[in-house]
């Protein structure tokens, strides 16, 4: 058994210090990895972690990230707990098996550093590798400081492990901007974090060799449909499991999560929608021009895979006028978020007025100021009742204004 | 390890790789399979990689392996196996394994394509981690499920669907890689080539007995003829396997510790290579007078390889 950590109430960590904690405290049977900034520390920290004596499963450092969510694979085949952690490239690397391990309904948890993609490289913060797994079958947690990195980790291995459910998840948070940045997280002691995430017993593991099993068959046109749908319809009911994990984490540790996040949305005539570190600046951005006049609020949502529709279409029902904001590069078409709530409005009836924002490409700076302007013209949609404004704009980018219809 | 006793004795143990599968009638990679996981009564973890094996064997919702099996991908059987022996590890020291028989041994079959090439990197890197597994490659010298392409395993002269032969061309240029040495440089404990069939049946299930029971990584690279890709007729795959060695185009040898090599078959009389060549379709153009030159090619580097093999084992090194 790995030795306990002494932990104080608070601690001062920073997104890949908290990720790295709760892989540890998850006590990860396999761990396998390979370093990419800015998820780098979490690998880093996990190998002290096991130096030290504080983990005693496996840590295999393979020899590329294709083959870290392989080794995940066979090794949440063979029937244990496994964590991997990764960003941009070396996600991108990954696409190939994510779709292998939610096909094979293997619950690994992947901790996510949302990074540019290349190229032109760069490795700073934005959610262009978060869209990479979009369709991949995984459950995607978003995280917007340390302390949630923390939390929706924990949450994780009990939402994927959970017999209802049987899926990967990944947990993401903005490269830097949290994965770097130092806060105050108030941890569990490891025996309560412990307990929460629970022992998990794998269901048809290959090391239970007096029964074998068979993984990654091939089914062609007579199977495969079926077990698709199957697959997607485990993804669509993990939403209760998600809430009620969820309520169980804010039981031991008092801090509340929903599918869905609002920040003074309740009486809002303007709400802007967006993911990631951004929302903690959006909040600012409301609470002054609430000072301002402007009936505005916010919306996250928690979950991003599954998208959920209903209560974002929900909470969004009498907005006259919403923003989506997106940090990652459309190319071609609006953004993945815009495109989200479009699909949820639509498909409610909502008849909001929708715009999509650019924002923070390659770690670009996106300020209270920035959001504010977001807001304003935001609420010109609603005031005039149709959209005045364009379509697609671009925040804080460099040159003449951007913008399309 | 299991003790490979007589022909009558191996044939009658219990099969774990069953048939009904789809593999070509004739086809060696079934042989050589069955071989490989008769040869321990230890129980086993299997991954395989994207291929004709794996195509043929496991379709929902039947399946040929009465063992644990896992199929992910083209390139990542070794790194899948390595995943699930380190799980294997870390449960035994947490004393959570799925029943009290300790005795689990790790597997990956991958074709040539998947070992020479795409899966190269995976099988270097879990093998130059020590991963306690045997990967055995069926070396088929070519893509065999995508229709026959070119691999780095494919020798020269060969026809392939993506080295034709035609007006202008003699098919394959390049010689073969040699992996088999070079994953001996890996200082894997236990390399070693085979060949599925009669007469060396009793080398191959040695071989594979010796190597799962070795602790680390382990190889055998083991030469596969294809009826469908090689076009020689399905009862005839022993023999061009025995072909291949009595004319040493593909030495029986073994290398332990990263060095010690012993040749394990030595032909009575070395056959020249034409009666290898003239035994398959993907070599039946090289016996034109223009492309006499090919063979004398081929018939160069063999007697080089066999040359250099035996200085090695004479040198003990
Ligand atoms: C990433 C990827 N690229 C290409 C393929 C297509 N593909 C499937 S099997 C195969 C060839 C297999 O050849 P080999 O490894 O020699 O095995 P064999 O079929 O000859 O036994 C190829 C190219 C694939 N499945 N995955
Ligand atoms: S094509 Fe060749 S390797 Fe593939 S099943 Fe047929 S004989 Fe075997």
């Amino acid at each position: 058994m790995a030795e306990r950590y002494e932990l104080k109430n608070k601690e001062v960590w920073d997104g890949n210090m908290a990720a790295a904690h709760a892989l540890r405290q998850a006590q990860v049977d396999v761990v396998a990895a390979y370093p990419i900034t800015p998820s780098t520390p979490i690998v880093q920290n996990y190998a002290q972690f096991l130096a030290d004596g504080y983990v005693d499963g496996e840590f295999v450092m393979v020899e590329s990230e294709h083959s870290a969510m392989s080794a995940c694979v066979g090794a949440a085949a063979a029937g244990g707990r496994v964590a991997t952690a990764t960003s941009s490239q070396g996600y991108a690397l990954m696409v190939e098996v994510l779709y292998q391990a939610s096909g094979m309904r293997l619950p690994i948890v992947m901790t996510v550093v949302n990074r540019a993609l290349a190229s032109p490289l760069n490795i700073h913060g934005d959610h262009s590798d978060l869209y990479l797994g979009r369709d991949a079958g995984w459950i995607h947690l978003i995280a917007n400081n340390p302390q949630e990195a923390y939390d929706l980790t924990l949450c994780a291995f009990r939402i994927g492990e959970d017999d209802r459910v049987r899926l990967p998840v990944t947990t993401n948070q903005d490269g830097f901007l949290v994965s770097h940045t130092a806060q105050v997280v108030e941890p569990l002691q490891d025996e309560d974090a412990y307990k929460f995430v629970g022992e998990y017993k794998a269901k048809n593991p290959m090391l239970d060799t007096k029964n074998p099993v068979t993984y990654g068959a091939q089914t062609e046109e007579e199977w495969h449909f079926e077990h698709k749908a199957n697959q997607h319809k485990a993804l669509m009911d993990s939403f209760p499991v998600i809430e009620e994990v969820f309520k169980e984490f804010e039981k031991v540790s008092g801090r509340k999560y929903n599918l869905v996040e609002t920040y003074k949305l309740d009486d809002a005539d303007v709400a802007l929608v967006l993911m990631g570190s951004a929302y903690e600046t959006a909040m600012l951005a409301v609470d002054k021009a609430r000072e301002e006049g402007i009936k505005v609020g916010l919306l996250m949502p928690r979950v991003f895979r599954p998208f959920p529709y209903n209560e974002v279409a929900e909470k969004l029902k009498g907005v006259k006028a919403v923003a989506a904001l997106d940090r990652s590069a459309p190319m071609g078409t609006t953004g993945a978020l815009y495109n989200e709530v479009a699909g949820a409005l639509a498909a409610k009836g909502e008849s909001a007025i929708l715009t999509n924002y650019i924002y923070g490409l390659g770690g670009r700076d996106t300020t209270v100021e920035h959001i504010l302007e977001v807001i304003k013209e935001t609420n010109e949609n609603a005031k005039a009742g149709k959209r005045v404004t364009p379509l697609q704009g671009f925040i804080n980018l460099r040159g003449p204004k951007l913008s399309f219809n | 390890m299991k003790k490979i006793g007589s022909l009558k004795e191996f044939a009658c143990t219990p099969d774990r790789f069953q048939g009904g599968h789809r593999l070509c009638p004739g086809c060696a990679h079934s042989m050589i399979v069955r071989e490989v996981v008769n040869a321990t009564d230890d129980d086993l973890v299997i991954s395989t990689a994207t291929g004709c094996l794996e195509v043929c064997s496991a379709i929902y919702p039947y399946t040929s392996w009465d063992v644990s099996w896992i199929h992910i991908g083209f390139e990542n059987a070794a790194a899948a196996i390595a995943g699930a022996e380190a799980m294997h590890k870390a449960l035994a020291r947490k004393d959570r394994l799925y029943n009290d028989d300790r005795r689990v041994k790790f597997v990956a079959f991958g074709g040539d394509g998947g070992t020479y090439d795409i899966g190269f990197q995976s099988l270097s890197g879990a093998v130059e981690r020590g991963h306690d597994f045997l990967y055995v490659c069926l070396d088929n010298e070519n893509y065999a499920n995508t229709g026959g392409q070119r691999s780095s395993a494919t020798p020269i002269g060969a026809h392939t669907s993506t080295t034709p032969r035609g007006r202008v061309s003699y098919g394959e240029k390049q010689r073969k890689k040699d992996l088999t040495m070079i994953m001996a440089a890996h200082g894997c404990p236990y390399v070693a080539t085979a060949i599925p069939g009669s007469k060396h049946w009793k080398d191959l299930a040695t071989k594979a007995a010796k190597a799962i029971s070795t602790v680390g990584p382990t190889f055998i690279n083991a030469l596969s003829p294809c009826t469908t890709e090689w076009k020689f007729k399905p009862e005839d795959t022993v023999e061009i396997a025995d072909l291949a060695v009595e004319t040493c185009a593909f030495p029986l040898y073994e290398i332990e510790d990263g060095h010690k090599l012993t040749i394990n078959y030595r032909p009575k009389q070395k056959l020249p290579i034409e009666e290898y060549l003239g035994a398959q379709g993907r070599f039946s153009h090289l016996f034109k007078p223009e492309n006499k030159w090919i063979i004398e090619e081929w018939q160069k580097q063999v007697d080089e390889y066999w040359d250099y093999l035996q200085r090695r084992e004479e040198a003990g090194v």
